[in-house]
């Protein structure tokens, strides 16, 4: 019954290689940003090994690149991965209990949003080779696919290298756009994180406040508002991606504040 | 671009990531009962990923005009479910063809 340590690695490495694959042209793209934005390329791809994320690093090296503070950017990374707890969390239950701490130390570096959906799906106990093997392929081509990006970006000419600084902003935009069509609540949140940024922007009683910061207190109202106005009453974690199915009911809450009670 | 201030900072990028991941396998074990911490956390990347994109990207390239052409297209393809590649590779067109009108 129960199944050699080679055989879960190697399940492993098949489960992860479809991600694998999905992170090659995402890391080319982060490479191509980060060295037309002045990183080297040796740094642009330690970066992808060492962060092992999209948005967080995304913003960090978007961050290094505009002179940001450290405490800005450590906050801000911070901020935005702070959802892996959840997903350490729900893993936790699932894992080997006699995995020993270094090997936790190991498997908890590739807790990702799409590694993480995947071992969720699994049947049963999570051991340490499966999640090795599951953790191996993807992060080969996360930093891969930075690689060839860095590099590529350096042939580039000029005009074409000052038109992908809008690359990372329309990640961005592909990653929200999809859920917001979906949820009327991630749209409200969106609307309001970005409606503060811009206060704290123009307004000339906030020039104090650096670009960091304004990122920082729109997420934390943005969210917070979103969090009383909508709390999400399923207790499922796992699909980060179908957020915007996942609870369209608490649309009561909105009319009501439309209706003008408190708005 | 200063070397060691970058380092610095990828260093504190790569601690604060790897730290909310390991933590609950390590040390927590628990899960989150209060719905209205995890409703946050759930929402906290939709609100990031807006504040960090507007206004910013109207700034992104050399052109404000040039990059309200590749934030329309961006819109576009993303409401169209394209993927991220997809996406950002239109927006760079969008930027570097407008670009050569002006």
């Amino acid at each position: 019954m129960k199944r050699t340590w080679t055989e879960d690695f190697k399940y492993g490495l098949k489960r992860g290689l479809p991600i694998a694959m999905g992170y090659v042209p995402v890391s080319f793209t982060f490479g191509l940003m980060a060295v037309s934005g002045g990183i080297p390329a040796w740094m642009a791809i330690f970066i992808s090994l060492s962060n092992l994320t999209s948005a967080g690093q995304f913003a960090g090296t978007n961050l290094i690149i505009m002179g940001a503070s450290y405490l800005e950017i450590t906050l801000t990374t911070f901020i935005i991965n702070i959802r892996y707890m959840l997903m350490s969390l729900s893993l936790t239950q699932r894992l080997d209990k006699s995995m020993s701490l270094p090997k936790r130390l190991l498997v908890g570096y590739g807790v990702t949003d799409e590694i993480f959906s995947i071992a969720s799906m699994e049947q049963g106990t999570l051991t340490f080779p499966y999640l090795l093997g599951l953790i191996i392929g993807p992060v080969l081509g996360w930093t891969t696919g930075t690689a060839l990006g860095a590099i590529i970006s350096a042939a580039l000419s000029e005009s074409l290298s000052s038109a992908m600084g809008i690359a990372l902003y329309g990640m961005f935009i592909a990653i929200v756009l999809p859920v917001a069509k979906k949820s009327k609540q991630v749209t409200i949140i969106v609307a309001i994180s970005v409606a503060i940024v811009c206060i704290l922007r123009y307004m000339p009683l906030f020039q104090m406040i650096s670009s960091g910061f304004r990122v920082i207190i729109a997420t934390i109202i943005g969210a917070g508002i979103g969090a009383i106005l909508f709390p999400i009453e399923d207790d499922k974690v796992e699909d980060e991606d179908n957020l915007g199915e996942q609870y369209v009911p608490s649309r009561s809450s909105c009319e009501h504040g439309g209706r003008g009670s408190i708005e | 671009m200063n070397l060691t201030y970058a380092f610095i900072a990828v260093i504190l990028m790569a601690l604060v990531t790897y730290f909310p991941r390991v933590l609950p396998i390590v040390v927590f074990r628990k899960e989150i009962k209060s719905k209205y911490i995890k409703s946050f956390l759930r929402y906290v990347p939709y609100a990031v990923l807006g504040a960090l994109t507007f206004p910013d990207i109207f700034y992104s390239t050399k052109n404000i005009t040039t990059a309200i052409c590749g934030t329309v297209v961006a819109l576009f393809l993303a409401y169209k479910e394209k993927s991220l590649v997809v996406v950002a590779i239109g927006a760079i067109l969008a930027v570097y063809i407008s670009g050569l009108f002006l």
